[in-house]
């Protein structure tokens, strides 16, 4: 049948599954994406979650959405608008209806349309489409009743059945891209293994939609996305960004040989971490579920003054109820991972939506000279080498370090090649020596890195005190002395200065007048929108920093290079404002938007185009 | 257990700063005393405290010891013992840091059953802050933040700790050795969150806030001893007894009214259900002597070895045991 069809190629599609929040739609997107991938397609997905938990039935706060962006080449965002929306409920259409493309194609379930479902829905008509002015392509499947006719024989319940809608939907997607469905089936497979009824149940109405696009809409285009740019060999997986980022603090555990300890209170956007890591006890991780903020940071100060790698994850507002706890990890220089999964702010805000206005926070949001590394993770994947440098730095220089994330990249996947940890560098803290046996101080330090010796209780003769109030440089006892304190803040201070950091990179057209910086999760975005410059015949160069404290030593030396900087970021200006602070006489441009949304890489096109010729 | 004796003098460190006549120093004496009778290796013990006078402890111990920050101390704790259950910690705490800034980690710690041994030195004021009312301070108390009187109901810390679902709690006097020494012993001996309650005085901002109860005299007359199967008798020459008496207790005398040592309640402290224990612990005078000794002390699995169990049998169940066979466990497709 598909060989009678058109089939036109493609660079890249974001497909957009939309419905309510138990209709299954991340798991469609997450077995197209998949199986997208298995073909070698680049993949980047991004989940949109309603703010209630069970919204009413076909309304439109229940509509939950997921993007996947696929592409030929590599693809670095969820994409900003999609080529094809599946909607699987009129709220859907109306509420992701912003999201397609003027020329899009939308999926729909036309059995969804009774009188009942567009009052949920709020529409004021009886015909949903006109009303919303829609002049797309609208592919119309009587997906709810194909449903119960394919399984009609199944034996299986009503409400079991239309669960299945969802691979419905899927079925078709795959026909309109092309895909082997028996990747797709054994996908579904694997996900139901300990369930092989529910697992044919799916794997027919997954057939059955795959066949009705082909049987009924055969004049129809379907698409076809090659591989265009050779991936490099090896195993991959899709990945969130919290996955990514648990995995990493797993990975630095495993090379460290330190025991992983998480201390944690639920928190949105960053709860997922804690959830992994407390389903891999068989790695002999610890995670504690502390009564607050304040607890699961305090408890892992506690663990790590015990010996374990430890770490406290949350987001903003916990961030906040940290910051004293963290001073005690400053100045008692233990080793302490501290994960930030940045939302909107201030306050509750917007929980579940993706900003990066905690940069300052990060980095002075504490009383006295309070030094910490600050590290920020550049997309999904990306979590995972930032997670495992965070915890390197943090117990080779025995120091709290904050690494930030965001809702974008810690709910968005890619594909990810799993890592070797063979390739990634060696953990070696900074153990008291058996020489400091009986004559061990807390505070004395290595004269290169100013960094401490770490002593730790069950370590015979090495018995000590440390605390919150300055101690004396070279007896560990409490000190007063003013000398000493000076001493003490700049020590402190050395120390964090001193980490070695990798060299900032500048992408795209080095030699370019024109540079656009950014910093963290908005990599993908502000890659896409130079790449398009470029391709627009505009010579741009890029620079994304991953490393904030301390900025990699080449920062002044190459942002000095450029003629015009722009800063984007999604604040009001608090990366800029600090480059400014760090390299004085520095002259940035800012493009800022705090919508809780990610950039639209159009959008960024624009703005810097307009900065770099004005 | 070392096979090493350790005497007083490994516990001790520094010279502490603490005012003259403070309580702190008589418990800090008792404290190492009693530190080298349950024989812990210093080096396998963590002494760590929140913040207020009684916190600087720590430092006077010549243990593993950390000074934290206020309130926060039962976190700290909480955290090093699940890192390490091989340590011993003995947590110290004020009835500031332990009840006000630090109430939601006393009461979590004891929830969970934590093998802490938690010590509240309990002085009814704030001196490091130089004398504010405290969370234990009575209803009317007059200090530098309540000058015509507090307008509120002090905590009573047995009331919280079996609130809590506490599964030890035991008082002593800081200026009265052998009873501290001995329920600082059975804190050690218990497994799980074990509190002992501390009455200090404070000789600067709340000078004889236990006065009725400062000297072995006064307290035969206004405080009861309880001893795990023993009778609770009081008094001088412990001619005074503790009988139920419908829902509550009574005090009587022996002799008197035809009462015998047979009618005296034994004290139970093993006993599950703790609505007796709680209400020897909330006696006070003056028609009541005050509880001193183990009140309550019963067996329940502790947190860190319930943590150290589950990872134990899921290693068993799960097939993967390494960060590469964790990578296993996902979709995985490969690219030629």
């Amino acid at each position: 049948m598909i060989n009678q069809t058109v089939v036109k190629e493609l660079e890249q599609v974001a497909v957009r599954f939309s419905g309510d929040s138990g209709d299954g739609m991340q798991l469609a997107g997450n077995i197209f994406s998949n199986v997208s991938a298995t073909v070698g397609n680049d993949i980047c997905t991004f989940p949109d979650y309603p703010a209630d938990i069970r919204a009413p039935q076909g309304s439109l706060t229940g509509v939950s959405g997921f993007q996947v962006h696929i592409g030929a080449g590599k693809v670095y965002t969820p994409g900003d608008k999609c080529d094809v929306l599946v909607a699987m409920n009129p709220a859907a259409l109306k509420t992701q209806i912003r999201f397609c493309k003027p020329q899009g194609i939308i999926i729909t379930d036309s059995d969804a349309y009774t009188q009942k479902d567009l009052d949920k829905a709020e529409f004021e008509t009886t015909n949903p489409f006109e009303e919303l002015n829609i002049k797309n392509d609208v592919i119309e499947a009587p997906i709810t009743s194909m449903c119960k006719e394919t399984l009609k024989d199944s034996g299986m319940d009503n409400k079991s059945i239309i669960r299945c809608k969802n691979m419905f939907a899927l079925g078709l997607v795959c026909w309109l891209f092309n895909r082997k469905i028996e990747v797709a089936e054994k996908m579904i497979h694997d996900k139901f293994a300990k369930k092989p009824a529910v697992a044919d149940a799916n794997i027919k109405v997954l057939n059955a939609g795959f066949n009705f696009g082909a049987n009924t809409h055969a004049s129809a285009s379907t698409f076809r996305i090659e591989t265009k740019v050779a991936k490099a060999k090896g195993l991959y997986t899709d990945i969130t960004g919290n996955k990514a980022t648990a995995y990493g603090l797993i990975a630095a555990s495993e090379k460290s040989g330190l025991e992983l300890y998480l201390g944690s209170y639920p928190i949105t956007p960053a709860t997922d971490i804690l959830h992994e890591l407390s389903k891999h006890k068989s790695l002999g991780v610890k995670t504690v579920q502390c009564e607050d903020e304040i607890s699961g940071c305090a408890s892992s100060i506690g663990a790590a003054f015990a010996g374990d790698l430890a770490v406290t994850s949350t987001s903003g507002p916990g961030l906040c109820l940290k910051s004293e706890a963290l001073n005690l990890a400053v100045i008692a220089e233990l080793p302490l991972v501290v994960v930030d999964v940045q939302r909107g702010g201030p306050s509750t805000g917007l929980p579940t939506k993706a900003e990066q206005s905690d940069l300052l926070q990060a980095l002075f949001g504490r009383s006295g000279e309070s030094p910490m590394p600050v590290i920020a993770a550049t997309s999904p994947t990306n979590c995972f080498d930032a997670a495992y440098m965070a915890c390197k730095i943090a117990l080779e220089h025995m120091t709290p370090v904050i690494l930030l994330t965001d809702a974008f990249i810690a709910n968005g996947s890619a594909a990810w090649k799993l890592p070797d940890l063979k390739d990634y560098p060696a953990i070696n803290p900074p153990y008291a020596t058996s020489e400091m046996k009986g004559n061990y101080t807390p505070f004395y330090r290595n004269s290169d890195s100013y960094v401490r010796y770490w002593a730790i209780p069950g370590m015979e003769g090495y018995t000590h005190r440390i605390g919150g109030l300055e101690k004396d440089s070279k007896t560990g006892a409490i000190s007063t002395d003013p000398l000493n304190h000076n001493e003490m803040v700049a020590n402190r201070a050395i120390k964090v200065a001193k980490i070695e950091v990798p060299d900032l990179v500048v992408d795209g057209d080095e030699d370019a007048d024109f540079l656009v910086v950014g910093w963290g999760g908005t990599y993908g975005h502000l890659y896409s929108a130079v790449s398009q410059m470029r391709e627009e015949g505009k010579k741009v160069a890029f620079a994304q920093f991953e490393f904030i404290n301390p900025l990699p030593k080449n920062t002044a030396e190459v942002l000095k290079r450029y003629k015009k900087i722009v800063v984007a970021e999604q604040n009001l200006g608090q990366f800029a404002s600090y480059l400014r602070m760090k390299i004085p006489g520095l002259m940035v441009s800012q493009f800022n938007e705090v919508k809780g949304q990610p950039f639209i890489i159009r959008e960024l096109v624009d703005a810097f185009t307009k900065l770099m010729e004005g | 257990m070392s096979e090493i004796q350790y005497t007083v003098q490994d516990y001790k460190s520094g010279q502490p700063r603490w005012c003259p006549g403070c309580g702190d120093h008589s418990f800090l004496s008792y404290f190492h005393k009693a530190m080298a009778e349950i024989g812990v290796a210093p080096h396998n013990i963590a002494v760590i405290s929140g913040i207020g006078c009684s916190s600087r402890l720590p430092y006077y111990v010549n243990t593993y010891g950390f000074h934290t920050i206020h309130g926060r101390a039962a976190s700290v704790a909480t955290g090093a013992k699940v890192a390490n259950p091989n340590l011993t910690i003995w947590q110290i705490s004020g009835d500031g840091d332990g009840l006000a800034i630090g109430g939601n980690h006393f009461i979590h710690a004891i929830r969970r059953n934590i093998d802490l041994n938690m010590v509240l030195l309990n002085n009814r004021i704030y001196g490091l802050t130089k004398g504010q009312y405290s969370p234990t301070s009575a209803r009317g108390f007059v200090s530098k933040s309540s000058p015509y009187g507090t307008v509120e109901d002090p905590f009573r810390p047995a009331e919280l700790c079996f609130g809590a679902r506490g599964r030890f709690f035991a008082r002593c006097v800081a200026v009265d050795g052998p009873s501290t020494v001995e329920v600082l012993k059975a804190a050690a001996q218990h497994k799980g969150a074990s509190v002992v309650e501390v009455l200090q005085n404070c000789v600067i901002f709340n000078d004889g806030t236990h006065s009725t109860l400062a000297t072995k005299e006064l307290r035969a007359q206004n405080a009861i001893y309880l001893e795990h199967g023993k009778p609770m008798l009081f008094g001088v020459d412990r001619e005074l007894g503790l009988v139920q008496n419908g829902f509550g207790l009574k005090v009587v005398k022996l002799g008197e009214n035809g009462v015998t040592e047979k009618d005296i309640l034994v004290h139970d402290a093993h006993c599950q259900d703790h609505t007796l224990q709680l209400k020897l612990a909330l006696m006070e005078g003056p028609d009541f002597p005050v509880a001193l000794g183990v009140i309550r002390d019963v067996e329940a699995p502790t947190y860190e070895a319930a943590v150290t169990e589950q990872i134990e049998e899921i290693k068993k169940t799960k097939k993967y045991h390494n960060f590469h066979e964790l990578l296993m466990t996902n979709d995985v497709w490969e690219v030629k």
